[in-house]
């Protein structure tokens, strides 16, 4: 290979990257996915259609972060 | 070469969050500039309208605590959780999309984050300022939305599928062109067929409700834009593993003869 006579430009600018093993994934995906899902629901739906928690604080609390991300706040 | 990369999903999931962390931080300056004014504008119309909020206005939280530490604490834990699915979906694409190395698998992957998650929910269900949208009819316009986003992201994710399977027959460009051309059709189909979003309150500045969307809009652009250049960077550095050695000995003895 370090030998190869061919000069280093003619080697194709964007080798082939080999994929993540999917098996690997999965978990990662149910587990971190699903927690990162949880969060997405108390930052944009909480307090608001449906509520886990009693009160308005969480509402109140990431309103403004609420309107301008686009979720329906009230 | 089909050998199975050996990177963990792990280091690219805690890239994927900080990315996200940080590009988050340049989404809450972007929202605090841009978008807070017309949250204020907007507050104040509705207290000069409203006729049932005269309850003696019990405030949970202050209005500056809603445009600092509450925006904050939406905007970093939106772009953290965001760039932590963004990771995973990176780890999906890497290799499997085409020939593309880590950093322009990122910017693809934030690209279709982008369109998938907000732009297309956005185009049917904008987003609205306070004082716009009807209390009562909260719970389907919640509903709708997140039934957008869920169709949306999974219709783009099919038209990604339908492409790679086109893509030996058509070609990639051709490929990808009809996969793009039915993932526009499906969605204008679901347009059509989903009820209309909210009712703007008699007599709100147009100039706000507009001024509001493309505040969220950049809000969104500058958190995806960021995250497909921050979190691209990370995962090229860790992906591709610096040849600078071999390089550096290669130079010289090139460079040498030749002067």
């Amino acid at each position: 290979m370090a030998q190869s006579a061919a000069p280093a430009p003619s080697t194709p600018a964007i080798p082939e990257v080999a994929p993540l093993s999917l098996k690997e994934i999965a978990p990662w995906a149910a587990f971190v996915g699903i927690l990162m899902l949880v969060l997405l629901y108390f930052v944009g739906a909480e307090q608001g259609a449906t509520s886990l928690i009693a009160g308005e604080d969480v509402h109140e609390w990431v309103h403004d972060g609420r309107h301008l991300l686009g979720f329906p706040c009230h | 070469m089909n050998l199975v990369n050996p990177v963990s999903v792990r280091a690219l999931l805690v890239r994927g969050m900080l990315a996200g962390l940080i590009t988050g931080a340049l989404a809450l300056v972007t929202a605090y500039l841009l978008g807070e004014p017309h949250v204020d504008a907007a507050i104040a119309f509705e207290e000069a309208h409203s006729h049932d909020h005269g309850d003696g206005g019990v405030e949970l939280v202050s209005r500056t605590m809603q445009a600092t530490g509450g925006l904050a604490t939406g905007i970093l834990v939106y772009g953290v959780a965001l760039g932590g699915i963004a990771a995973l979906a990176f780890c999906v694409a890497l290799g499997r999309i085409g020939r593309f190395g880590p950093r322009a698998t990122a910017a693809l992957v934030a690209l279709g984050a982008f369109v998938a998650v907000f732009l297309v929910p956005f185009l049917k269900y904008p987003a609205n300022p306070p004082a716009v949208g009807d209390p009562d009819t909260l719970d389907q316009r919640t509903a709708l939305f997140f039934l957008m986003i869920a169709l949306s992201v999974l219709l783009a994710v099919g038209a990604v599928i339908l492409g790679r399977r086109l893509a030996p027959r058509l070609g990639n460009w051709h490929a990808t062109v009809a996969a793009g051309a039915a993932l526009v059709v499906a969605i204008g189909l679901a347009y059509a067929f989903l009820p209309a979003g909210g009712n703007v309150p008699e007599g709100f500045p147009a100039t706000l409700l507009w001024e509001f969307r493309l505040a969220s809009l950049a809000v969104e652009l500058v958190l995806w834009t960021g995250f497909g250049l921050v979190f691209g960077e990370l995962a090229e550095r860790l992906l591709t593993p610096k040849e600078a050695p071999a390089g550096h000995k290669a130079d010289p003895a090139a460079v040498t003869p030749a002067a």
